[in-house]
């Protein structure tokens, strides 16, 4: 993307006032997405985003420049600029020489969806669109987005690293609105992957269509969600947001030092129910936060993060464990080459135990089954949490009845984490999700088991 | 700052003939300023620039964008954008703006002096802050994060059918976020002041909002099950009103997904509300003199004593609807096509105030904060659940603090519940205002 020499030159810059480390991180991001709403094809759009973003860190403090203009003097202009926000005080000249590094991407791309027609795009909507009023009467709006993006890095930095990757991405999503007596409801389904269009050789994306209309029909004759404490039962898949917010982002480091996790000072400790193992993975194949480097050019790794229960460790961005000259975690990730690298998750998932799930719902008396999850958000300080259901059933006399209308759980994530008493033996991955923290949003996966908590509060109207 | 206009030139001389074209330029300058511990922890100066052009032809629209003014980069958007219209099924409604007839009107959004404040009086401010904020209380024990951020962003639409405008505003904000522990469990707070120049700034409001909302909320519990009457307060009503009025757009009427689509004229919310959409309001953080389709902005009323008045407009949404662009389009920034929406609607407020409001309630709990309502409230169905945290209201006056619980309702029946609204119209950077609302009958679910 840029010559060595350059970037070499670029960092020598960024060090001039005396800086004690320097990084120039460039991205190149391409992306397209169509849309079908309302029965038209009512749009295609074509995006083009490049740029670099410059930090120096001085002690503790980091300054950070960005620029559209990858021109070495550009780049100069704002290693300039990152350096005299960190204030550098000593000057000098240190020479930077990089070594080119790789690492292994987690899957190899069959077809790049720029190669791919945009009349081929469209016609996947078309079905969808078509799949999806086909599932009944009630279904009276669909819209149907593709999107695909192909996100290529660069990193180096003073320490001589000089790293890329090139992440393709492809996402379809469907929502609908069935209508009935009681009024209007919502569906939604999507699938998104860390590859190129051969997703639509493996997926029909009638398939995520007649998902999404279900999920709308279904829900025309739920009741209202009951309120109070609950057992509640977790589908395979659909709940892998459970642990993202109870303790994914309270296992942060930078939340940790900063006094701001419940999970501080626990580590070795039990702060999970002996059946939790819960692993961060930035290397799992194909799925949606999946990575050959993270965005300060380390590695993705597979991360225990709780075993049997047990805190393992927290997730690291590349400077906190430099500080701490401990091993990294691959987990420093930005939204794009204008905002600085934090700690983030990747792939998130719960380890599968031994129950039949057949068996975890058949010995529950009166709860919630959730088969499906929409977004969710912690307070990591006090670890109380909320996450929305959007398909959801009663369970009475140990078996699944009726539907329920959409609602949030609310919960606290040492408590949740430290009850969840079955944990079953049918893993799956989850849909794609955006992780939001402190402005920023990067592509997540998660993933889990059927499980069961034996109280959590259901935010309905019920008695 | 780079001439905004030159570059939507070159992309209108991209035109073919039998087109139409728009350019969406924008620009801004930021700085971004984190304190730790009374020292800098990150510092970030940023420029953000893009175009984002629209061809129609055939009735077919495209779009394309670039992170860049490079002009090479710039005209490969204007045929990108083209290419893309030739995939899109046609649409008798489709079309940019044309000038209405409206002036847009002038508006004092934009302060130079923000330009020239040296970068140690903004890392000062946060320093100020953070200092506060902990010196507040003795419970405070620590700062999740305490920020400074500014902004100066000019936008331009410039189009074939005739318009060319622009618009600029500054702001700056402190922010802080404040943790408090009484031995037993944490709690968190947040305090912040926003202002259009640094001159605005009010560190003490800020440093004594995020010690409160930390330490108030100390030893709190969680409360049981029951229907009773909640107060919010315009932290929480902001937020709400802001996903009532999303409803209110004529996008999401046309494509059936308003809950409020066939109910103009009728009583939608309590006969004491009066919703108002009006960017030319100074006041409002959302304020600006034109859309993002470049129309005069003008105020629009939504619901009048209760009764739906309409919806706002974009150019595509009045033209389907038989109406007109209410001057309502609003992007997400130079990567997105206009929509139509809210950026700055207000409750016309009451004559009682918060502590008049209280006084009359014998059981109740005023919410002061919520969470998860991007999964918790279907804009759709209506329907609303949604983390709370809040206080106790007994014999009106205000006692424990409650958390880890919901609300539940829907956003038809909480409209209509409303029984009263407060003085305290309070403007936030949101798309809606603030102000304290006493609704009846809400189920909150706890134990």
């Amino acid at each position: 993307m840029l010559d060595e020499a350059v970037i070499e030159r670029t960092l020598g810059a960024a060090l001039r006032t005396g800086g004690d480390f320097a990084e120039v991180f460039v991205e190149d991001r391409r992306s397209s997405s169509a849309q079908l709403d309302d029965g038209r094809v009512e749009e295609l759009s074509s995006g083009h985003d490049r740029g670099a973003g410059i930090r120096v860190v001085v002690g503790d403090t980091t300054g950070f420049a960005h620029t559209a203009d990858l021109t070495e003097e550009g780049l100069r202009s704002a290693a300039s600029a990152a350096a005299a926000a960190a204030r550098g005080g000593g000057g000098g000249v240190r020479e930077v020489a990089l070594t080119r590094q790789s690492a292994p991407r987690p899957n190899d791309v069959a077809i790049l969806p720029e190669t791919v027609g945009k009349g081929t795009k469209v016609e996947l909507l078309q079905r969808a669109d078509e799949a999806a009023r086909a599932e009944g009467g009630s279904i009276r709006q669909v819209r149907a987005r593709y999107g695909d993006s192909r996100r290529q890095i660069l990193v180096a930095n003073s320490d001589g690293l000089l790293s890329g990757d090139d992440q393709v991405r492809t996402l379809f999503v469907v929502s609908t609105v069935a209508f009935g007596d009681t009024g209007m409801q919502t569906g939604y389904e999507s699938l998104g992957r860390t590859i190129g269009f051969e997703l639509f050789d493996r997926v029909e994306v009638e398939d995520i269509a007649r998902s999404a209309a279900r999920r709308a029909i279904t829900k025309l004759d739920a009741r209202p969600a009951p309120s109070g404490a609950l057992p509640v039962v977790i589908g395979p898949g659909g709940g892998g947001v459970l642990f993202h917010e109870a303790c994914g982002h309270g296992l942060e480091k930078d939340l940790v030092d900063k006094g701001a996790s419940v999970f501080k000072g626990r580590l070795g400790q039990q702060v999970a129910s002996p059946l939790v193992t819960l692993v961060d993975d930035g290397t799992m194949a194909e799925e949606w936060g999946a990575y050959a480097i993270d965005d300060e050019g380390t590695p993705a790794q597979r991360n225990v993060l709780i075993q049997d229960g047990v805190l393992t460790d927290y997730m690291w961005d590349f400077l906190r464990s430099r500080k701490a000259g401990r091993a990294v975690s691959g987990n420093g990730r930005r939204q794009s080459y204008q905002h600085l690298p934090m700690v983030r998750m990747t792939n998130t998932y719960l380890l599968a135990g031994e129950s039949s799930p057949e068996s975890i719902v058949s010995s529950t008396d009166r709860g919630v089954y959730v088969a499906h999850l929409g977004g969710g958000q912690v307070n990591t300080a006090t670890g109380d949490f909320v996450f929305g259901m959007t398909e959801a059933y009663l369970i009475e006399n140990g078996k699944i009845t009726e539907p329920i209308r959409e609602g949030n759980l609310i919960g606290n994530g040492p408590t949740v984490l430290s009850e969840i008493d079955a944990v079953g033996n049918d893993f799956a991955m989850g849909s794609p999700g955006t992780c939001g923290k402190d402005g920023q949003g990067v592509p997540v996966g998660d993933g889990v088991p059927t499980l069961r908590v034996p109280a959590l509060t259901i935010g309905g109207t019920a008695a | 700052m780079p001439d905004l206009y030159e570059v939507a030139d070159l992309v209108l001389a991209g035109a073919s003939s039998g087109e139409e074209v728009e350019a969406y330029v924008s620009h801004s300058r930021e700085t971004q300023v984190r304190v730790y511990e009374g020292s800098v922890e990150q510092l970030s100066v940023a420029e953000g620039l893009g175009v984002g052009v629209r061809v129609v032809r055939d009735g077919r629209q495209g779009f394309a964008y670039c992170g860049t003014f490079d002009p090479a980069s710039v005209r490969a958007a204007v045929a990108e954008a083209r290419d893309n219209a030739a995939f899109a099924e046609p649409d008798e409604w489709i079309g940019l703006a044309a000038p209405d007839g409206i002036s847009p009107v002038s508006l004092d959004l934009w302060r130079e002096d923000l330009l020239s404040v040296p970068t140690d009086r903004k890392v000062g401010l946060a320093v100020e802050l953070e200092a506060a904020v902990r010196s507040a209380d003795p419970r405070i024990t620590g700062i999740e994060s305490c920020d400074y951020a500014d902004s100066a962003g000019e936008t331009v639409v410039a189009s074939t059918t005739g318009l060319r405008r622009s618009a600029r505003s500054t702001g700056c904000e402190l922010v802080a976020y404040s943790l408090a522990d009484d031995g037993d469990a944490a709690q968190t707070g947040f305090g912040f002041s926003v202002g259009r120049t640094v001159d605005e700034l009010d560190v003490a409001t800020a440093a004594r909002d995020a010690a409160d909302r930390a330490t108030r909320m100390l030893g709190a519990t969680k409360p049981p099950s029951e229907r009773l009457t909640v107060v919010l307060d315009p932290w929480v009503s902001a937020q709400l009103m802001g996903i009532v009025a999303s409803t209110l757009s004529g996008e999401e009427v046309v494509k059936g997904r308003s809950l409020f689509a066939d109910r103009v004229g009728e009583q939608v919310a309590a006969s004491s509300l009066t919703l108002v959409e009006d960017p030319t309001d100074v006041r409002s953080w959302g304020a600006t003199p034109i859309d993002d389709e470049g129309l005069a902005a003008r105020r629009v009323p939504l619901i009048s004593d209760g009764v739906l008045d309409g919806f706002v407009q974009s150019t595509w949404t009045g033209r389907r609807m038989g109406t007109a662009s209410t001057g309502s389009a609003v992007r997400g920034g130079f990567k997105t096509t206009p929509t139509a929406g809210c950026r700055a609607a207000a409750l016309v407020p009451g004559s009682s105030s918060p502590a008049e409001l209280l006084a009359g309630i014998s059981d109740g709990v005023l919410v002061q904060e919520v969470s998860g309502l991007h999964s918790g409230v279907n804009p759709v169905s209506g329907d609303l659940s949604t983390g709370a945290e809040g206080l106790r209201i007994r014999n009106g006056s205000l006692a424990e603090p409650l958390r880890e619980f919901t609300l539940g309702s829907t956003l038809q029946r909480l409209l209509q519940d409303i029984v009263a609204i407060g003085n305290d119209l309070t403007w936030l950077p949101m798309t809606a205002a603030g102000v304290t609302l006493v609704i009846a009958d809400v189920s909150i679910s706890g134990q």
